[in-house]
């Protein structure tokens, strides 16, 4: 925004420049505090609401603060980094939030690609296909996380039934697969979307050349379809695995983190609001922000040329 | 290398919609076969129910004596190059022109010989290792026929693969078409909708028009003797002049004045039924500036006078427009031709090319006397837009 904003004007001014020096520079700096004072409003916003909630919560997991004894509050240094990286609790969190990602985004990937394919491919009904798969989305979770409890919980479900009546909530296991297939339920759509606007990226010519060049259909989905719509696919991948990675509302539904399936997000939860220890819970917080960061990071670096915003021409 | 044998065939969709309508053919081996018509015209459907991309509503398609109707694409051994060239943009120059091998799982060392000798032909070699993107418009068609050759195939199926160039280059490679067909000898059919490109390379051309074949032949004959008003309209450039006429007692009133039949013509006219109002056609090159005529032809021609609109010199000779005061010839066949270049102007009256002698003294803007050869006209019924002079000498 600054760039643009301070950029124009001082070609548009050129002309001018090189007869009046002394005017310009004054023009320019003109233009130049314009500039800030139009990208002002929103830089502040965004320090407001993002940069000082991030740099107060690092503050704040360098204290012992918690509000059950507010007098003892003092500043430690990074002893409450020491203490939840010893937990044992975290680090199950940990590994819970890991598995639960790795696994649900797999399957939505998986799922996701075959639902593109059928609405990129479908003849008839389009419109609506689109349109139904895309209600479990559009479901609010916690609507949804309860249905889902209810229909797992022997008596009232139908789900439990199907399961032999088994209390399967009560369970790590078997509560994380049911905690997974309600986050792909819900998710999945939003993969079959992204992707779709992936295939529509693959030219038919491309396809019906490699027919003719004596690919099969699988043949010409993996060496056709799959390298082309890779930025898409990359994409989908990045926003669900940093979505999946915080995942709180259906674990609070359907588990409450009972049964060590508490995620990162659902143990920092816990610490902060429940037991108002504001030094440890903004440690976790921040532990947080790293993890996603680096999960981030690690997805532009690793696919580096194919991540959204530096394409290489690929698309001819 | 094989024949294809295009039998009866009809594509009709599901609306109903009739793409072609029985279409016959038969291309020999080794032969390169121009479809061409204007856009709807069914060409590009045909070439894709030979290549397997769309399928045969009726009718039987033979490649080889085989009927390939129910084969996959990639079971017919046809190679097809595309207007938009359809290179896969993630793989090299190599790996493209590979790509049927590999698919082929044809061993390494072979594959590499064939890219190698491909790139040769094509004159490709230093770009191997690029990929299309960084390429220029006219060397990614060369690798598209270049995927297409290292196969060998039965049959090469070109859809306009010259329309996306410019005009200059276009000259060039169709060219360089011409010669690698004929080096490597293998069946081609070719669709455009560039009646130039028609004539410059097929061994035959197959005329098309809403769906339908409306003639084929030698690039030649079909310029000589047009079978209708479209094929006659739709082969050559400038187009043939199109001139309402009556017909009465063997000779030909119109706005070109009035000519008396040659014997020729007569004949031809005598088998044909010919109505007493036709349309007279005929090509530019068959007017000359009357003072360049020597006297015996001058009587035998027809001779009008009238004003240059239009004069534009191209060195070699002269090309005279001229406007006619009159009723425009009006046939079927000459709107679609119409709508197909897009000229939906009325001019106002006849509208006339003329290519005349460099050494014509004709001048923009001052009446010219001009000669046209009464033996050359073509006349045609308006209604059904047979030519009734047609002949198949």
């Amino acid at each position: 925004m600054s760039q643009s904003t301070t950029e124009k004007p001082e070609v548009a001014t050129e002309p001018v420049a090189a007869k009046k020096k002394v005017v310009l520079s004054e023009g320019k700096r003109a233009e130049r505090k314009l500039g800030w004072w139009l990208c002002a409003p929103a830089a502040i916003t965004m320090v407001a609401v993002t940069g000082w909630p991030i740099i107060y919560s690092i503050w704040l997991s360098l204290q012992r603060y918690d509000l059950k004894f507010p007098d003892r509050t003092e500043f430690i240094g990074f002893d409450n980094y020491v203490t939840v990286l010893a937990s044992p609790y975290w680090w199950n969190a940990v590994w819970v939030t890991a598995v639960l990602t790795v696994i649900s985004v797999a399957i939505e990937l998986v799922l996701g690609m075959g639902l593109a394919l059928i609405m990129h491919r479908a003849l008839v009904g389009r419109g609506l296909v689109r349109t139904t798969s895309l209600i479990p989305y559009g479901i609010v979770t916690i609507v949804a996380g309860f249905s889902w409890r209810f229909a797992w919980t022997p008596g009232t479900g139908y789900l439990a039934e199907l399961a032999g009546g088994e209390p399967v909530l009560t369970e790590k296991l078997p509560a994380l697969m049911v905690v997974i297939l309600a986050e792909v339920w819900k998710t999945t759509p939003f993969m079959a979307l992204l992707l779709m606007a992936g295939l529509a990226l693959v030219p038919d010519d491309l396809l019906k050349a490699a027919a003719m060049d004596g690919a099969g259909p699988w043949q010409r989905f993996v060496k056709v379809t799959l390298p082309i719509m890779k930025p898409a696919i990359l994409v989908a991948l990045l926003f669900r695995t940093l979505d999946a990675f915080r995942i709180f509302d259906n674990l609070f539904v359907l588990t409450a983190g009972s049964q060590g399936t508490s995620s990162v997000s659902m143990l920092t939860y816990n610490n902060l609001i429940k037991g108002l220890n504001l030094g440890i819970g903004s440690t976790m917080s921040v532990l947080i922000f790293l993890m996603v960061a680096a999960i981030a990071f690690i997805f532009i670096k690793l696919f580096g040329t194919a991540a959204p915003g530096s394409d290489d021409g690929g698309k001819r | 290398m094989a024949e294809i044998v295009l039998d009866k065939v009809t594509k009709r969709y599901p609306d109903g919609a009739l793409a072609v309508q029985e279409v016959n053919l038969e291309i020999a081996d080794g032969e390169f076969v121009i479809l061409v018509g204007p856009s709807g015209c069914g060409k590009s459907t045909t070439l894709n129910m030979i290549a397997g991309l769309e399928d045969i509503t009726e009718g039987e398609l033979r490649i080889g004596g085989q009927r390939v109707n129910e084969k996959a694409p990639k079971d017919r051994d046809i190679a097809m190059v595309f207007q938009s060239y359809a290179l896969y943009p993630h793989m090299t120059v190599k790996e493209n022109m590979a790509f049927p091998l590999r698919l082929a799982k044809v061993d390494n060392a072979t594959v590499e010989k064939k890219v190698a000798d491909a790139a040769e032909i094509l004159d490709l070699a230093q770009h191997l290792d690029r990929k299309p993107a960084n390429l220029s418009g006219g060397q990614r068609q060369r690798v598209a026929m270049g995927r297409a050759i290292v196969r060998n195939p039965k049959a090469f199926l070109m859809d306009e693969p010259l329309s996306n160039l410019d005009a200059k280059l276009r000259v060039q490679m169709r060219t360089s078409v011409s010669r690698i067909q004929k080096q490597l000898g293998t069946t081609t059919v070719y669709v455009t909708h560039d009646q130039t490109e028609a004539m410059t390379l097929g061994d035959r051309v197959v005329v098309m028009r809403g769906g339908i074949v409306q003639q084929m032949g030698a690039p030649q004959f079909l310029y000589e003797h047009p079978a209708n008003l479209f094929v006659a309209g739709f082969i050559g450039s400038p187009s043939m002049n199109f001139v309402p006429a009556s017909l009465a007692d063997n000779k030909l009133q119109s706005v070109l004045g009035e000519v008396t039949l040659t014997d020729r013509i007569r004949r031809l006219l005598e088998g044909a039924d010919a109505p007493r109002e036709v349309i007279v056609g005929i090509r530019p090159e068959h007017f000359e500036d009357a003072s360049l005529v020597d006297a015996t032809a001058k009587t035998d021609g027809g001779v009008f006078t009238s004003q240059v609109e239009v004069l534009e010199s191209m060195g070699s000779d002269k090309f005279a427009h001229f406007l006619l005061s009159g009723e425009q010839a009006t046939s079927a066949d000459l709107a679609d031709l119409a709508k197909d270049t897009g000229d939906d102007t009325s001019v106002g009256g006849i509208s006339l090319v003329t290519r005349l002698s460099a050494s014509s003294g004709a001048k923009e803007g001052e009446p010219s006397e001009i000669w046209f050869d009464a033996d050359k006209v073509q006349l045609f019924d308006p209604s059904t837009g047979k030519n009734l002079t047609y002949t198949e000498r």
